[in-house]
């Protein structure tokens, strides 16, 4: 009972200060998940981000019902993925009730300037632990590279990268393996 | 009945967009037309305060749509139907990963999977980043030469940066700093 009540106020805090959507969550899971509680490694954060991108849903839900899963089961997954989503439905409702042109008060975009640059720059640092981690020879070097490269110049859905990814990594899995024989 | 409907049309949002938080935009359009409980005019305004206030921006739409039609109650269950697709299917990945986490082909097939999402992760960053810093509109407003970066943005940034580097605060300590001084700097 008191692990699961960490974990709801955990992703409470988490939903609370994902500004942007499911990428900038990924700093504070790194800190609150990986290194404080060790509830997941980076490996395994990035697995949960590359199926969240390719199955129906919300990232940021996604892999708060990964993580609540790994951790306590079913209930787990329950919890985590309702705490993740309760402090938007409480700020929202606000919003839709008492203020009206919330987005257009200055000084809320004034701050939410600022919280842009430093959700790149947390960003940036999440992705420099998982790179260490991903990219550990001249094959995922090239996959990196080349999923990077192709999402910012086309507009693909993220599903296809993952699926050919996938699919590389197998091949280049098999290939290994036949190499080592 | 509303808060059925409410839920089924959240349910189905949640069952169908893949991806990100703007995959449910198409829908969301949709249901506006259909339903009317929302204008596409809601939609724009919804855009802009999950830019300005935690959390994805298709739990903020669910949210919104439900309490204007149904109060706080409808709020909540069209978040719930929102979620419980996606709730259901990754705890049956969930479960099957567990099952077959030792055997190769799936091992093989992370092996592939994880420098994509690195770099899917990676190219988020950088599009908020240039969307941030890279002011292109005032440039060809002002033709300024110095309006193509906001250097504001730019300076703080690479504050930010070190400042990371050396005191280990918790991201949302460096969250909070980040607003306060989009504030006092008028960004």
């Amino acid at each position: 009972m008191k692990e699961l009540l960490e974990l709801f106020f955990i992703f409470a805090k988490i939903g609370g200060f994902t500004f942007g959507g499911g990428y900038a969550m990924l700093p504070i899971l790194q800190k609150e998940i990986v290194e404080k509680r060790g509830w997941a490694t980076d490996e395994e954060l990035t697995d949960y981000y590359a199926i969240g991108q390719c199955t129906p849903g919300i990232i940021a839900i996604n892999t708060a019902t990964f993580i609540g899963y790994k951790f306590k089961g079913i209930l787990g997954g329950i919890i985590a993925t309702l705490a993740v989503v309760a402090p938007s439905v409480v700020i929202i409702s606000i919003i839709a009730a008492f203020i009206q042109n919330f987005a257009h008060i200055i000084w809320v975009q004034q701050a939410f300037s600022g919280i842009r640059i430093c959700v790149c720059v947390l960003i940036l640092n999440a992705v420099v632990k998982l790179f260490e981690k991903s990219v550990i020879d001249k094959y995922t070097g090239g996959i990196f590279l080349a999923v990077f490269i192709s999402n910012i110049f086309f507009e693909i859905t993220p599903a296809v990268f993952i699926i050919l990814a996938g699919i590389c990594g197998m091949i280049i899995g098999e290939k290994k393996s036949h190499q080592a024989n | 009945m509303i808060y059925l409907k409410l839920f089924y049309e959240f349910f189905k949002t949640g069952l169908f967009a893949i991806g990100g938080g703007l995959a449910t935009l198409p829908f969301l359009n949709q249901m506006a037309v259909k339903t009317g409980w929302f204008t596409e005019t809601d939609i724009a305004n919804m855009i802009a305060i999950s830019e300005s206030t935690p959390g994805p921006i298709g739990v903020n739409m669910a949210t919104y749509a439900g309490y204007t039609t149904a109060g706080i109650l409808g709020s909540i269950v069209a978040t719930l139907g929102l979620v419980l697709p996606s709730l259901i299917i990754i705890i049956i990945i969930s479960k099957i990963l567990t099952k077959f986490k030792d055997n190769r082909n799936i091992k093989n097939v992370f092996y592939g999977l994880r420098p994509a999402s690195t770099a899917l992760i990676a190219a988020a960053g950088y599009s908020v980043f240039t969307k941030a810093v890279i002011t292109l509109e005032k440039f060809i407003d002002t033709g300024n030469f110095i309006d193509i970066i906001n250097l504001k943005a730019l300076i703080l940034g690479i504050i930010l940066f070190f400042a990371m580097k050396k005191f280990k605060l918790h991201p949302i300590c460096f969250i909070v700093i980040s607003a306060i001084a989009g504030i006092i700097l008028k960004f």
